[in-house]
């Protein structure tokens, strides 16, 4: 009988210990296509795909639960890499051009707000002073437009200039 | 010399009878001209002048900004009077910054010494000179001319051909260019051949120009490097690539100038003159040669035109457009691109301003279905197979497309032309460059705020470890102090 129990318990608590140390050393690090998912995205945390941040996005991503095109930020290109890495069709591509942040200058009473919100620092201004956006560092996450108290800042259409101008494709009959 | 022979081309009809026997004629100084900042390759030019000042003809109005890149001249003595945004030569109508200048009528010069013999100088100080007075490609791509040369000399170049093919149907500029100043262009070409360092030059014209290329021999007959050579009029000859294949059967490589690989500098008969009146009189590029023609206007004609003269002056002084006008293009009609205003300005690759009537354009309709007859393909002068990459386009398959070869296609318009169908070809392709730089942009744009975001996290968590610092050290200071006086009781 004391045999038993001390062959038993001796047995349970040897197994035990090379279980515990299997889960420590032999532990497989996460789903290694989230990861890269992760990394495609653009990071700021945002939350307009409506998923607690950009790792959030990354699991109903990797888990085929979200659309491709649930990051305003990541815009067009993002749909594109997206698909290539998950291997789904581009879908929704056809958002029109980027929404990026655009001051109003002449209600802009220079609170100051806006810039310390902005991800990539693309808001210049001073406290008392007109605040502007710098487009070209503007990836239109939207996180500043909130907290404008006179709603002079707004996501607008980028606005085409030479450099963005092409021509439009050509309308083909019956196509 | 024997020529070779490249494949593709097409012969649309020359229609150049028009202006070919108008000589050249000054357009009467327009009261207000329009200087866009940008009329070259490379980045913007800087202004260095500001509103309400008085500038005298050729004085610097704007400096370039980096290697690649041209200075502006004030095409006429006057004021500037604004710095703003005007409509660009361009078909999307949409704004570039312009310097706007009054003249005065005056035309006044400033008082400078005559330049030094170009061939007393360094070759590098010619190319520098070069640049210096604006000169760009005339050919249409406005690329600086000063780069193109001191890299060519760099490379090794042993041979300068002086492009005069012109192979735009209408455009009769380049032409009356040599007909006219032929003795200048080989003046042109010399210097360029010292800034080079190259021991020969061939003078190359369509056989559709002999007046042109009797004057151009008999200007060079003095000099054995020179070599005046008649091709046979094919669309697109006076492409710089296959300009060399045809003088030297060599094929450039896809995706560079060919330069290098072959020996050979291509600049247009437009550059050579201008570079003649920039080291011989020190005179800046401040006005071109412009054809009007087509069969909206009322009198074609060539025009010497001061950069920033609005469309509309030049067809104005050419007795005006005809009601049967459709459209108004800005170069020639294979590659020229259609202008939305005629309030828009002259700029240094303005070959011509072509008004023309429905019966030349052809009827506006839809296109017919592709019938997979194959001619843009016999067209194309790369080899590609245009109407394979247009159907890719259509699907927006860009990664088919550009294994298609959409980067070696050069815009000559050739496989359009050759469509029975009217498969706007050209303009497929046109989109899909244009959409694939959107997507480089898109994709620049995205590791650039990647950057700024990970570099103010970085910031961010500086100042918090600067603040926990601060506290820590005041609290140190502060259990010091403590401590000290603690001693100082112990000690009492």
């Amino acid at each position: 009988m004391i045999f038993a129990i001390l062959v038993l318990t001796s047995l349970g608590s040897f197994l035990g210990l090379l279980l515990s140390l299997a889960s420590r050393f032999l532990r497989v690090p996460g789903n290694a296509l989230r990861e890269e998912v992760l990394e495609l995205l653009p990071g700021v945390n945002c939350g307009q795909c409506g998923y607690p941040g950009c790792g959030g996005a990354a699991d109903a991503l990797v888990d085929g639960k979200a659309s491709l095109a649930l990051c305003p930020p990541g815009g067009a290109v993002l749909i594109r890499t997206l698909a290539a890495k998950l291997g789904r069709a581009p879908e929704g591509g056809d958002a029109g051009p980027p929404l990026l942040a655009t001051i109003d200058e002449s209600r802009c009473i220079g609170c100051a707000h806006c810039g310390k919100l902005c991800p990539t620092d693309a808001i210049i201004g001073a406290p008392k002073q007109i605040h502007a956006v710098f487009q070209d560092a503007c990836m239109g996450c939207g996180a500043c437009v909130e907290v404008c108290p006179t709603e002079c800042l707004q996501m607008r259409p980028q606005t085409p200039t030479l450099t963005t101008w092409y021509w439009p494709k050509p309308v083909l009959q019956g196509a | 010399m024997r020529l070779h022979h490249f494949r593709g081309g097409v012969h649309p009809p020359g229609r150049k009878q028009f202006s070919a026997d108008q000589p050249i004629q000054s357009l009467p100084l327009p009261a207000r001209l329009y200087l866009p900042l940008q009329q070259h390759a490379g980045g913007p030019a800087l202004p260095v002048v500001s509103v309400g000042q008085q500038v005298a003809k050729g004085e610097l109005l704007a400096r370039a900004q980096s290697a690649i890149s041209a200075p502006l001249h004030a095409p006429s003595s006057g004021i500037v009077v604004d710095i703003g945004q005007f409509t660009a030569p361009h078909v999307s109508g949409l704004p570039i910054p312009t310097l706007v200048l009054d003249t005065d009528g005056e035309e006044r010069w400033p008082e400078r010494e005559p330049p030094p013999d170009p061939f007393g100088l360094d070759p590098e100080e010619v190319a520098t000179r070069i640049g210096d007075a604006g000169i760009v490609g005339m050919g249409g791509a406005s690329f600086p001319a000063a780069v193109k040369l001191s890299k060519a000399r760099q490379a090794g170049v042993h041979t300068l051909v002086v492009n005069g093919s012109e192979c735009e149907p209408y455009v009769t500029c380049d032409d009356r260019l040599m007909r006219e100043r032929a003795a200048e262009i080989v003046d042109g070409a010399t210097i360029m051949l010292h800034a080079l360092q190259a021991s020969r030059a061939l003078v190359a014209v369509e056989d559709n120009k002999p007046e042109a290329i009797q004057a151009l021999r008999e200007a060079c007959a003095h000099d054995p490097r020179f070599q005046v050579l008649s091709l046979p009029t094919r669309y697109p000859t006076g492409s710089a690539k296959h300009l060399i294949q045809l003088l030297t059967g060599l094929e450039c490589p896809a995706g560079e100038p060919g330069t290098e690989v072959t020996g050979i500098l291509v600049h247009n008969v437009g550059t050579a003159y201008a570079v003649q009146r920039a080291l011989r009189h020190g005179r800046p590029l401040i006005s071109r040669i412009v054809t009007v023609s087509g069969g909206a206007v009322a009198e074609p004609r060539n025009l010497e035109v001061p950069l920033g003269a609005l469309a509309a002056d030049l067809l104005a002084y050419c007795g005006g457009v005809s009601d049967d006008l459709v459209r108004v293009l800005s170069g020639g009609p294979m590659m020229g691109q259609p202008l939305p205003s005629l309030q828009t300005p002259i700029v240094k690759g303005s070959n011509g301003i072509l008004a023309l009537t429905a019966a030349e354009l052809g009827p506006e309709q839809l296109p017919d279905p592709c019938v997979r007859c194959g001619r843009c393909t016999e067209a194309c002068p790369m080899g590609l197979l245009p109407g394979e990459m247009a159907r890719r386009v259509q699907h927006d398959d860009w990664a088919g497309t550009l294994a298609f070869g959409l980067n070696d296609c050069m815009a000559c318009g050739s496989c359009a032309y050759a469509c029975p169908s009217r498969v706007p070809l050209s303009q497929s392709l046109a989109h899909a460059r244009g959409a694939l730089a959107e997507q480089r942009r898109a994709e620049q744009k995205a590791n650039y705020t990647r950057q700024l975001m990970e570099q103010r996290q970085a910031r961010l968590a500086r100042q918090e470890q600067a603040k926990a610092d601060a506290a820590a050290q005041r609290r140190a200071a502060k259990d010091k102090k403590q401590r000290a006086a603690v001693t100082e009781e112990d000690d009492e």
